[in-house]
């Protein structure tokens, strides 16, 4: 688990920051270390902290982190074929623990679900391990933010911090012109579409970002094809 | 407000039934399909793209808009975080060297 133990402290910096958020918000300790050891969804729980203190309905916050968490539903699409040998009730959990940079890093080491029995095991064992350590950091960092919450102010900005974690892996991932392009477009994408509510940026990002992918892919398939020569795509 | 009342807790019950829902939504059914060729290629995007859609607004957005100054933080923080990243293929030493820079200047000239 060397990959998810280099990235900790970037995830317990923004574990830290989580806690000492919920904390300031005033959702009363019980809710707060509830919400930091089940939830697991650090963007969402942020969502929902401004709609607790508000006492909106709980429709509209279920609705809220529902929205703010559609990314999962992309990245379950992909991780369909890894878990399907197994029980649901394995699935279910093992999705419990998957978040974006279990997601990022599994699908990084193991670009296709293994078709023998020893490279599912592999791969069912780093997933729980992936799954377990990043559940751990964040647990315990976010309670850490909540002890820390009258110490650590927020204007210290440490959880940008977490920022530069999921900076590093983006780049550790650039590893073709297209990728870096694509990365290009939905960072122009997250930040043009940045007004819509619910995050939904980042969908709208993600999606122009595999839409470039894919019409790049087939222009370079009939550039290639039309004059013969070597494909020069995203071969991985 | 009361450090505990139920609706609270039965909200929060809920929240980590949407966790385990939207990140388990296409493993649920246990029919086999197979995804069309053309997803599995756009999927190979997916991750990085994810990363820059959540990173990329949170270096150059500030209130809600594109960040008109050089003067801030997190746009050398993040430029060195990339370098350093390029230069030694450490995300430890990524995050660190990138918080090296961010925190004299965010602290010590409120950028």
């Amino acid at each position: 688990m060397q990959e998810m133990a280099a990235v900790g402290p970037g995830i317990a910096a923004w574990g830290v920051m989580t806690g000492v958020a919920m904390v300031k918000s005033g959702i009363g300790l019980v809710s707060v270390l509830f919400m930091s050891v089940l939830v697991f969804a650090g963007s969402s729980q942020l969502a929902a902290l401004p709609l607790f203190a508000a006492s909106a309905p709980m429709w509209v916050i279920l609705a809220t982190a529902f929205c703010v968490n559609l990314r999962f539903i992309v990245f379950s699409v992909h991780l369909r074929p890894y878990v399907m040998h197994l029980p649901l009730a394995t699935r279910l959990v093992k999705a419990y623990l998957f978040a974006d940079l279990n997601y990022v890093l599994f699908v990084k080491r193991f670009p296709r679900p293994a078709d023998d029995d020893r490279g599912r095991a592999a791969q069912d064992a780093y997933w729980t391990a992936s799954g377990v350590t990043g559940w751990l950091i964040w647990v315990v960092s976010s309670i850490a933010g909540v002890v820390l919450a009258a110490s650590v102010p927020v204007e210290w900005g440490l959880g940008f911090a977490g920022i530069l974690a999921l900076l590093g892996i983006m780049c550790s991932l650039a590893v073709s012109r297209l990728r870096i392009f694509s990365a290009g477009i939905a960072g122009a994408a997250a930040v043009a579409a940045y007004a819509l509510p619910l995050k939904l940026n980042i969908l709208v990002a993600i999606a122009a970002a595999v839409a470039f992918g894919l019409l790049m892919e087939s222009a370079n398939a009939k550039i290639s094809t039309s004059r013969a020569a070597p494909t020069t795509g995203d071969a991985e | 407000m009361t450090s505990a009342d139920v609706w609270t807790l039965a909200t929060i019950a809920g929240m980590t039934l949407v966790t385990v829902l939207t990140r388990s939504l296409f493993f649920l059914s246990n029919n086999s399909w197979e995804l069309p060729a053309w997803v599995t290629t756009g999927l190979k995007y997916a991750p990085i793209a994810a990363l820059a859609a959540v990173v990329i607004p949170e270096i150059v957005i500030t209130a809600g808009h594109l960040v008109s100054t050089w003067k801030d933080a997190r746009l050398f923080a993040a430029l060195l975080a990339v370098i350093w990243y390029f230069w030694r293929r450490s995300l430890l030493g990524t995050i660190l060297a990138g918080m090296a820079v961010y925190l004299p200047l965010h602290l010590g000239l409120g950028w």
